[in-house]
């Protein structure tokens, strides 16, 4: 069987890997290749690297850190921040990157999902989606790190980019990121439902039994940055768990 | 001696990967762009990741299909990653009907399913069955039947003649996640993407290419 994918996120500035309540007040914390290395034989089925100041800053994403880790890494690497055009994306493909996740450059020119899933594969082509609450059962898609209301609803979003040709999407609820208390279930939900590609459960997860919750309402996979960095939970654990709930998942030994 | 492994750069590539792991493995890998290059080499790896008919399109357009093929007859060790698996077959049917090497007889289809449940792309870490052939018994050496690779995929290729397979997965139905027929071998998962199994398998390979 499919097994869901547990996914250690490192938000990268600088080189550095840093997680944020609520994307401010960064705290540095760690070597990217280290951390990744670690998560790798703790049994991550997958890394995500987003440079979290890319776009607002205006800054590439870092094709270096991408290509020291993969040297040492042999699960699938996702980069996202700060993606712009297929030249980027080809960058980062043969730095040894396996998907690129776009966001912000995908909302201004959604074209650039056709495109670079014709050229490239839809399978490479993740489109991060920062959904906030802005009334009942409505989510507004944001960008800039959370920073500017696009307007376009999320739901609607995540149906067009799917038609598009993103192969995945990754779902931050940015009312829950940061809080611990748990995915936004109800969005995973109708935004699971309302598309055919795996969707990312990202923002909220606090303790295990959040993982096998986000199962249950349509993840395909389940992503934590601060929880694994600050070692509150270990990636074995939350399979464990997962594992004890009958859900799927890949162990290693 | 480290063994020489071509990995052929055709422009849809994953190739960094495929150099990191094979490096990993102890090989010297040797990335090619021209198809004049390949016979210098027992093993080869084409990789892939991207489109079916842009891909075939571009082997033909750069005479790597008719590299490919005398050096497959030649009997020298050939291994197609994901994209590259796919290209082996007769006819894939990504964005339209295209034609593949004809390597392994057989066609490239998508994934279809009712159920919503069942997402496209097959994308994560799912178990395989190994075939019971002798090649099968080569390509995963010391690994254990139900062990998982990493998929991404949302086609999936089956052979005509079912010795060619040397595993099947499930997602929705059964297909064939890997050919092993002599000198040509491939994956739809991605061994250089699946943890130390993966590369046990490219290991395996390498193996291969010594005898």
């Amino acid at each position: 069987m499919l097994g869901i994918r547990v996914i250690p996120c490192l938000d990268v500035t600088a080189g550095r890997v840093v997680k944020g309540t609520n994307f401010v007040n960064l705290k540095d914390a760690g070597d990217p290749i280290e951390v990744a290395e670690h998560y790798n034989s703790d049994g991550a089925d997958e890394i995500v690297f987003l440079d979290i100041t890319a776009t607002h800053e205006g800054r590439n994403t870092t094709i270096d850190l991408i290509r020291r880790t993969a040297e040492k890494v042999f699960i699938p690497l996702t980069v996202g921040g700060g993606i712009r055009t297929m030249e980027d994306i080809r960058n980062l493909l043969n730095a040894g990157a396996d998907k690129v996740s776009l966001n912000s450059s995908a909302v201004k020119d959604p074209e650039i999902i056709r495109k670079a899933g014709y050229k490239f594969g839809i399978q490479c082509i993740v489109i991060a989606i920062d959904a906030k609450k802005v009334g009942e059962n409505k989510w507004n898609v944001f960008v800039h790190g959370g920073r500017i209301d696009t307007g376009l609803d999320a739901v609607l979003w995540a149906k067009k980019v799917a038609k598009l040709g993103a192969g995945e999407i990754l779902l931050t609820s940015m009312d829950k990121d940061g809080t611990k208390d748990g995915y936004d279930t109800e969005l995973l939900r109708i935004i699971s439902n309302s598309v055919q590609i795996p969707v990312i459960a990202s923002g909220g997860a606090g303790k295990v039994e959040h993982f096998s919750q986000a199962y249950e309402y349509g993840a395909s996979a389940v992503l934590a940055a601060s929880l694994f960095h600050y070692k509150e939970l270990t990636i074995k654990e939350v399979k464990e768990h997962l594992k004890f709930k009958n859900i799927p998942v890949r162990t290693t030994n | 001696m480290q063994t020489k492994i071509a990995v052929i750069d055709y422009g849809f590539g994953n190739i960094k990967s495929v150099v990191n792991a094979l490096r990993y493995c102890n090989a010297q890998a040797c990335v090619i762009d021209s198809p004049l290059e390949i016979s210098d080499f027992y093993g080869a790896i084409l990789p892939g990741v991207g489109a079916f008919g842009p891909a075939a399109d571009f082997l033909k357009l750069k005479d790597f299909d008719k590299a490919i093929h005398n050096y497959v007859n030649s009997g020298k060790m050939l291994y197609g990653i994901c994209l590259g698996f796919q290209l082996f077959f007769t006819k894939g049917y990504e964005n339209g009907e295209y034609e593949g090497l004809n390597l392994i007889p057989g066609e490239v289809r998508k994934f279809e399913f009712e159920d919503k449940n069942l997402k496209i792309p097959h994308m994560g870490w799912n178990n395989i069955e190994i075939a019971n052939t002798k090649y099968a018994d080569n390509m995963f050496n010391l690994i254990d039947n139900k062990e998982t690779f990493y998929f991404v995929h949302s086609y999936y290729g089956m052979p005509k003649n079912l010795p060619h397979a040397s595993s099947f997965c499930d997602y929705g139905i059964k297909f064939c996640s890997s050919v092993a027929y002599k000198n040509v071998w491939g994956s739809q998962f991605h061994p250089e993407k699946s943890g130390e199994k993966g590369l046990k398998i490219l290991a395996n390979f390498i193996n291969e290419v010594n005898k």
